[in-house]
């Protein structure tokens, strides 16, 4: 099997500051990859950068079979088959959840006004979204703000989806519900990568734990290995620090 | 309080040596009655203008705020005309716009444009305002978070999209207000097309003052503009504080 995404030695850096220093990584499809590691240690930079949010410095990366770090990419092309969910949620206020969802399937995609909102509808009825589809964000809770922002990820149904510390902003008993969506999502066989600080998360989900220290990948493998068992020190230290 | 110190005002104007004389110049019954109707008509063009000029302005404001708001490379000359667009434009003064407009591009004597006075001094009213809106526009757009626009291209909408659909609606929502204070201010300043001798409200009060040696109608017409601006004043503060209380709702 291909892998949907692979990383090579990817470099980025923000003045003298050295962000990402040589990343390597591959993402089958199916997988959920957990990105863990200190606050600073690439992991938002290393998920902005495969959505070319960030332009990065050096190395590659192949998604779908075809280089996107060429500078001929089209960038949309690329960022309308991958999902982005951020911290802070970034849903546009002054749109409803419904409108929120439809943008990007009908402007982006294409799609006709009533197929994106039947999706749209039928998507958020289905993370138990469905009867606050007509209001605006703010009238929402911060687990279901999240929620929605899932939903709309979903909506253009991306081959991969990155979620960057999705639940990093809510208050704790709000984030079980945002956790138990991606559980279902993983169920599904959705390709996610994620930055989290979820340890029992990433131990139940993940099919592959990759540990970031100081912009390289220290360790990676299966959840039982690098949570439980870790063979490099750093990630041991990590880990007593965060368990 | 406020009653007494305006009484004392008011008892202090009329107890004026010369207001007998101010009296009969300023606030003659007869001379209100005779103008009233034909000011009102006059003042017909001043709220023409305020309403075209008006649409104008915004559509010209908010291309140049986009213009210098824009980091595209390519727009770079774009850039740079836009600001010194609004740096020349703001340092003149909006009377000696409506003068060189009105009177020196129909003393051009081109083909095919029309030589309306009246015409000439809208366009300058355009040109002074959207400098100003720009500025208001551009502050708005600047307003908008940039995780916004970061989310806008996560979902794969290009820029234009993003500006029409994420930016644009956000940053006008913030800025009605300073906008309607704007607006206000050019329903004033449409009386300035006086000076090329065009019959508005303004220049018809003149007119009256020169020929009849009584300033009435001048009254007449600031009474008037009084009437046109208070609602628009009335609508800003309600929109004002609509809006303070949303973003006191949302911060809870």
């Amino acid at each position: 099997m291909s892998a949907l995404l692979s990383v090579r030695d990817l470099r980025k850096s923000y003045g003298d500051r050295v962000v990402l220093e040589g990343i390597d990584l591959d993402v089958e499809p199916g997988e959920v990859v957990c990105l863990i590691g200190a606050s600073g240690s690439g992991k938002s930079t290393l998920l902005r950068c495969l959505n070319l949010l960030e332009q990065t410095d050096d190395g590659t990366i192949t998604f779908e079979g075809s280089e996107i770090t060429d500078p001929r990419t089209d960038e949309r092309a690329v960022r309308r088959r991958m999902g982005m969910v951020f911290q802070a949620y970034n849903l546009f206020p002054h749109l409803t959840v419904l409108q929120n969802c439809v943008l990007a399937p009908r402007f982006a995609h294409r799609r006709s006004r009533r197929e994106a909102e039947a999706r749209a509808r039928d998507l958020l009825g289905r993370f138990g979204l469905g009867d606050f589809a007509d209001v605006h964000p703010d009238r929402l809770s911060g687990g279901q703000q999240q929620r929605a922002a899932v939903v709309r990820a979903l909506c253009t149904s991306p081959s991969l989806l990155l979620l960057d510390e999705v639940t990093a902003a809510l208050d704790p008993e709000l984030v079980g519900e945002v956790l138990g969506i991606l559980r279902e999502l993983a169920a599904e066989g959705t390709t996610m990568v994620l930055a989290t600080h979820e340890m029992s998360f990433a131990r139940d989900v993940a099919t592959r734990v990759v540990f970031l220290d100081a912009g390289r990948v220290c360790e990676e493998g299966p959840p039982s290995q690098v949570l439980g068992a870790p063979l490099q020190e750093r990630t041991r230290a990590f880990l007593a620090r965060v368990l | 309080m406020t009653v007494v110190v305006l009484g004392l005002l008011l008892v202090g104007l009329v107890s004026s040596p010369g207001w007998e004389r101010v009296k009969e110049y300023f606030f003659s019954p007869e001379a209100a009655r005779e103008s009233w109707r034909a000011v009102l008509e006059a003042m017909w063009l001043n709220v023409r203008l305020f309403v075209v000029c008006e649409i104008g302005i915004l559509v010209l404001g908010l291309l140049i705020a986009v213009a210098r708001t824009t980091r595209s490379a390519w727009l770079a000359p774009v850039r740079v005309v836009a600001v010194v667009y609004t740096d020349v434009v703001r340092g003149i003064p909006t009377i000696l716009l409506i003068t060189m407009f009105g009177f020196g591009i129909p003393a051009l004597q081109l083909q095919g444009i029309t030589n309306d006075r009246v015409v000439w001094a809208g366009v300058a009213l355009v040109v002074s305002y959207s400098a100003y809106v720009s500025e208001v526009f551009r502050a708005g757009l600047e307003s908008v978070h940039p995780s916004q626009v970061a989310s806008a291209r996560a979902l794969g909408l290009s820029e234009g999209r993003i500006l029409r659909h994420v930016v644009v609606p956000q940053a006008v929502r913030r800025i009605v207000p300073p906008l309607l204070n704007d607006f206000v201010s050019l329903q004033k300043d449409t009386a300035l097309v006086s000076v090329l001798g065009v019959l508005d409200g303004v220049f018809w009060a003149t007119n009256y003052a020169n020929f009849n040696f009584n300033y009435t109608p001048m009254v007449v017409v600031a009474l008037y503009f009084v009437v046109l601006t208070v609602p628009l004043a009335r609508l800003t503060d309600h929109l004002q504080k609509r809006l303070v209380e949303r973003e006191r709702a949302g911060a809870r």
